[in-house]
C-alpha cells in the first residue's frame, strides 16, 4: 500500500487569538498605505485603460535605446518610453495617447514604425484610442464592483450574517491591498491584471469560507466552548488544508511566473500575491472579526438540518484533544 | 456513497472518455490529423490572435459624418427648391446634423414649408414663425441610415480584404455602429489599416478657371464651388485647386479599375458602366479644351485637360503613383467607396512568432506546474494522492476536449486560466483528505470516515466553486478579447473540477475498496 511520504498527524494547537490584534493592526496599516498610494501616487495604468500604444519590437542585433529614442523624440508625439524586454534585441515601446482622437493614435504608430525604419519586426503592436480605454474601465469597475456584490451575496446567503460582515472585509482588504501593491512597485495595471483581481476575490472567499464552515459547525458541536477557543480550534482543524490547498496553487502560479513569459508577468505577480494575502487575511482577520460581531449561538444551534450539521451529534469530543493517529 | 450503480459507472468512464478522445486532436499537426480516420474527432482548440499571430482591429463607422455629408449634398436641392418658388432665405448651411436656414419673408413660411417637403421624405421640415428653420432626418431615417452605413461598411471591408487576399478573416458587427476585424496570421496590419481606413470616394469634378484658389479663398467663393487641396505636392503642380461642386461623374459607376503602365509610369486605369460612360461622354464633351479634377477622398489626384470628348467608357488617371499606391487605388475603386469614414479604435496584433513563444510558454508553465502539483500529492497522500492525480488528468482532457467541441477560443490569459483551475481542482481532493484524515482521528471505522469525508467536505467544495465561477462568469460577461478567454476557461474548469475531483476520485476509491479489500486507509 501506497502511504503518503509527508503526514502531519496531529492537529496543531496555535493560539491564532493572541495575534489577532497585530493582525488587525498590520492590515489597518496596510490597507491605508495601499488606499493612501492609490491616491496620491496611483496605478501605473497600462494602455488598456490610458489608451495609447505599446509595441514590442525584435531589432536585429543588441538594441540600440538611446538611438532609437532620440529617433523617436525627433518626431514629437509626446514621451516616449523605450524599455529592454527580455533578451538584449527586444525592446518594448511605449508612446503615450495622441492628441486629435482615436484617429490620432494610429497615426502616430505609423510615424513610429517610419522613423525607427526597416529591419524591426514588430511582434506586438497593442493601439488603445481613448474613447475604447474609457469604455474598458468602466466595464473593468463594473466588473469588480458586481463580482465582489455577487460573491457576497452569496455567502450572506449560505451564512448568517456576521459571516457576512467578515468575509466582505476580508475580500476588500485583499483587492485594497493588491491595489496597493500594483501603486508601490508601479507595476502595469492592465486588463489581464484585472482579471487576476476578480480571480483572487473569488478565490481568497474559498479559504474564509471553509475556515467559516467549521465555526458554524463547532458553534452546534460545542455550545458552552468560549467563542475565543471554538475560532482557534476551526483555525486549527481547518490549517493543514489551508496549507496544502495553498501550496498547490501557489505551485501553479509560481511555474506560470517563472515559465509563462513577459505577458503573464503582471497576472502572475499578482495572484501570487492575492493567494499570500488570501490565506493570511482568512486567518487574520476573517476569523477574529467573528469574536466582535458574534453570531447568535443559539439560532445555529436550534438549525441542526444542514449537511455540515448532522455530524455534530456523534463526533466525541475527542476531536478537540486528538492523539495521534495509528499508523 | 461507497456504493456505485453500474449506469453510473458507466457514465462516469463514458465521460472521462469522450473527454479524452475529443482532447486528443490537440496532440496532432493538422497535417497528421488529415490521415487520422473520419471517425475520430478532428477539432482542435481555437487558438486566439494572441497565440497564433494575427491582428484585431476595432473600427467605428463615422455614421454623423455621412449623414452630414448626405445633409451637405441635399442643400443644393434646397437652394433650387427654394429658389425655383422665388422664396428669399438667408445662412443657408449645414449645423449640427441638420440643415439650416431663414426665411426672409415671414408670410411665405408655408410656401417654403411645401416646396422643402417635396425634397426628400426621410427630411422633417421644421420652420418657426420667426422665419428660422431646420431640416434633419427622422428619427427612423436615422436609425435605418446608421444600419445601412454599417452593413454597407461591412460588405466593402469585406471586399477590400478579399482583394488583399487575407485569409479567413473575420468581419462582425458590434454594437451600434463598430465593427471588429480580426485577421489571423497579419502580424503588421499598417497595409491593412490603410487600405480599411481611406474612404475611397472617387469624383470627377470640373476645375473653375475663373479665378485662382486664392482669390477665391479670399474674396467671394464664386457660388457651387470649393477649393480642394491636391493629393501629393508636386513641383510645377498646384497645392489646390478650385472646382465646381457638382459632380460629373461619380466613383459608383466604375466597373473595373486595374493599375498598369503608361510610359513606364505606373497609372490606374478605370472602365464605366453605361450610365457612366454616357455621362462622362457628355460632360467631356461639352468641355473641351477645359481641366477637370480626378478627385480621391476630396483630394485631387490630378487634373488633366479635356482633350477631345471621352466616349469609350474608360480612361486612366495618372499622378505621381508608385506601384504600390497605384495597385492600392485600383483595389479601392473596384472594392468600393465607404459609405463613412471610418476610424481605428483599437488595434491588437501580435506576430507569428511572438504567438509561437506564447504557446511555448503557456505550455511549459502548465506542464511544470502539473508535475509539481502531481508530485506534492504524492507526497501528500500517498495512493489517494495518485487518485487525485488520476482525476486531474481527467480533468485537463475534460476542458480540453469541452473547449474544442464549443469552439471556445483559447488565448495566452486562458491558457493561465487552465493552469489556475488545475492547482484549485485540487482543493477539492484536498478537502476531501483531509476530513477523511480528521473522522479516522476521531475514531469512526474505516468506511464510515471514507463516507463523511466525501458528504462533509462536498457543501464546502460547492461553495468555493461556486464564488469562482460567479468571477468567471462576470469576467466573460465585461471583458473583452483575451480576458474573455481566461473567463471561458477558468468557468470551464471549474465545471470539470466538480466533476473530476469528486467523482472521478471517488469511483477510484471505490473500486480499490472492492478490488483490494483493504483494513485501513492509507492517510
Amino acid at each position: 500500500m501506497i502511504r503518503p511520504l509527508i503526514v502531519i498527524r496531529r492537529v496543531p494547537q496555535i493560539d491564532f487569538m493572541r495575534w489577532h490584534l497585530f493582525g488587525f493592526a498590520f492590515s489597518i496599516l496596510l490597507g491605508a498605505v495601499s488606499i493612501g498610494l492609490f491616491a496620491a501616487i496611483g496605478l501605473n495604468y497600462g494602455i488598456d485603460f490610458k489608451g495609447g500604444t505599446l509595441l514590442e519590437a525584435k531589432t536585429q542585433g543588441p538594441a540600440d535605446l538611446a538611438a532609437m529614442r532620440a529617433k523617436l523624440d525627433d518626431l514629437h508625439i509626446g514621451d516616449a518610453s523605450l524599455q529592454g524586454f527580455g533578451a538584449p534585441d527586444e525592446v518594448l515601446i511605449r508612446l503615450p495617447e495622441q492628441p486629435g482622437g482615436d484617429a490620432g493614435q494610429m497615426k502616430a504608430v505609423e510615424l513610429a514604425k517610419q522613423a525607427l525604419g526597416p529591419g524591426i519586426d514588430y511582434r506586438r503592436t497593442e493601439v488603445v484610442g481613448p474613447s475604447v480605454g474609457a469604455e474598458l474601465i468602466r466595464a473593468g469597475v463594473l466588473a469588480t464592483v458586481l463580482a465582489l456584490a455577487a460573491i457576497l451575496v452569496y455567502v450572506w446567503f449560505r451564512f448568517e450574517w456576521p459571516f457576512g460582515v467578515g468575509a466582505t472585509i476580508a475580500t476588500l482588504h485583499d483587492t485594497i491591498t493588491t491595489i496597493g501593491l500594483f501603486a508601490i512597485f508601479r507595476l502595469e495595471f492592465n486588463l489581464t491584471t484585472l482579471a487576476a483581481i476578480l480571480t483572487i476575490a473569488g478565490y481568497s472567499i474559498n479559504d474564509t469560507v471553509v475556515i467559516y464552515d467549521r465555526v458554524r459547525e463547532a458553534m452546534r458541536k460545542y455550545r458552552t466552548m468560549p467563542f475565543r477557543e471554538l475560532i482557534n480550534l476551526a483555525l486549527n482543524e481547518t490549517l493543514s488544508r489551508t496549507i496544502l490547498t495553498v501550496s498547490t496553487v501557489a505551485l501553479m502560479v509560481l511555474s506560470l511566473l517563472v515559465f509563462g513569459g513577459e505577458v503573464l508577468k503582471g497576472f502572475s505577480i499578482a495572484m501570487l500575491w492575492g493567494i499570500v494575502i488570501g490565506t493570511y487575511s482568512s486567518l487574520f482577520i476573517a476569523a477574529p472579526i467573528i469574536y466582535y460581531i458574534q453570531p447568535n449561538r443559539r439560532a445555529i444551534a436550534r438549525e441542526p438540518t444542514t449537511a455540515e450539521g448532522e455530524g455534530g451529534r456523534s463526533t466525541s469530543r475527542q476531536e478537540r484533544r486528538p492523539r495521534s493517529a495509528k499508523s | 456513497m461507497l456504493y456505485f450503480a453500474n449506469w453510473k459507472i458507466l457514465l462516469i468512464c463514458a465521460v472521462c472518455a469522450l473527454g479524452l478522445l475529443f482532447s486528443l486532436p490537440n496532440l496532432f499537426t493538422p497535417a497528421q490529423l488529415a490521415w487520422l480516420p473520419s471517425q475520430i474527432p478532428h477539432k482542435q482548440v481555437n487558438l486566439g490572435l494572441d497565440l497564433r499571430g494575427g491582428s484585431y482591429l476595432l473600427l467605428e463607422v463615422d455614421v454623423a459624418a455621412a449623414q452630414t455629408e448626405q445633409l451637405n449634398s441635399v442643400i443644393e436641392n434646397v437652394r433650387n427648391a427654394l429658389l425655383d418658388a422665388k422664396i428669399g432665405y438667408t445662412g443657408l448651411n449645414v449645423q449640427n446634423n441638420a440643415i439650416v436656414f431663414t426665411i426672409r419673408d415671414q408670410d411665405r413660411i408655408d410656401d417654403a414649408k411645401n416646396a422643402l417637403a417635396k425634397i426628400d421624405p426621410a427630411l422633417t421640415v421644421d420652420i418657426g414663425s420667426d422665419g428660422a428653420g431646420k431640416m434633419q432626418f427622422s428619427s427612423v431615417a436615422t436609425e435605418q441610415r446608421r444600419q445601412q452605413a454599417v452593413d454597407q461598411s461591412i460588405e466593402i471591408i469585406r471586399r477590400r480584404l478579399d482583394e488583399t487576399g487575407t485569409k479567413e478573416p473575420t468581419i462582425q458587427r458590434q454594437g451600434a455602429d463598430r465593427i471588429l476585424v480580426e485577421l489571423p496570421g497579419v502580424g503588421d496590419p499598417e497595409h491593412v489599416k490603410q487600405l480599411l481606413g481611406k474612404t475611397a470616394k472617387l469624383t470627377f469634378q470640373l476645375v473653375d478657371q475663373s479665378m485662382s484658389p486664392d482669390e477665391a479663398k479670399r474674396g467671394r467663393m464664386p457660388l457651387g464651388d470649393e477649393v480642394l487641396p491636391a493629393q501629393t505636392d508636386r513641383p510645377g503642380q498646384p497645392t489646390q485647386y478650385l472646382v465646381k461642386r457638382r459632380v460629373m461623374v461619380g466613383g459608383d459607376t466604375l466597373v473595373d479599375a486595374q493599375a498598369t503602365f503608361q510610359n513606364n509610369e505606373p497609372v490606374v486605369s478605370f472602365r464605366f458602366d453605361t450610365a457612366g460612360a454616357r455621362r462622362f461622354g457628355d460632360a467631356t464633351r461639352d468641355n473641351v479644351g477645359k481641366p477637370f479634377a480626378i478627385v480621391l477622398d476630396n483630394k485631387v489626384i490630378s487634373a488633366p485637360v479635356i482633350k477631345e470628348a471621352i466616349l469609350g467608357g474608360s480612361g486612366i488617371i495618372s499622378g505621381s503613383f508608385t506601384v504600390q499606391s497605384a495597385s492600392d487605388l485600383a483595389l479601392l475603386l473596384r472594392a468600393g467607396a465607404l459609405p463613412a469614414p471610418i476610424t481605428i479604435l483599437e488595434e491588437r496584433s501580435v506576430g507569428p512568432d511572438l504567438g509561437a513563444d506564447s504557446i511555448h510558454d503557456g505550455a511549459v508553465s502548465c506542464i511544470v506546474g502539473v508535475i509539481l502539483v502531481v508530485v506534492f500529492m504524492f507526497l501528500f497522500y500517498g495512493l489517494f494522492g495518485l487518485f487525485a492525480d488520476v482525476a486531474l488528468f481527467f480533468n485537463l482532457c475534460l476542458m480540453l476536449g469541452t473547449l474544442s467541441l464549443l469552439g471556445a477560443t483559447l488565448t495566452l490569459p486562458g491558457i493561465a486560466g487552465i493552469a489556475l483551475t488545475l492547482g484549485m481542482a485540487v482543493d477539492a481532493n484536498v478537502l476531501i483528505y483531509e476530513r477523511i484524515r480528521e473522522e479516522m482521528r476521531s475514531g469512526r471505522t474505516m468506511l464510515s470516515s471514507l463516507e463523511a469525508g466525501f458528504t462533509r467536505a462536498f457543501g464546502t467544495i460547492l461553495d468555493s466553486h461556486v464564488t469562482t465561477l460567479v468571477a468567471g462568469i462576470l469576467l466573460y460577461w465585461l471583458g473583452s478579447g483575451p480576458v474573455k478567454g481566461f473567463a471561458v476557461t477558468l468557468s470551464i474548469g471549474v465545471l470539470t473540477s466538480l466533476f473530476s475531483a469528486i467523482l472521478v476520485t471517488r469511483l477510484q476509491i471505490v473500486s480499490w475498496l472492492r478490488r483490494w479489500k483493504p483494513r485501513e486507509i492509507p492517510l
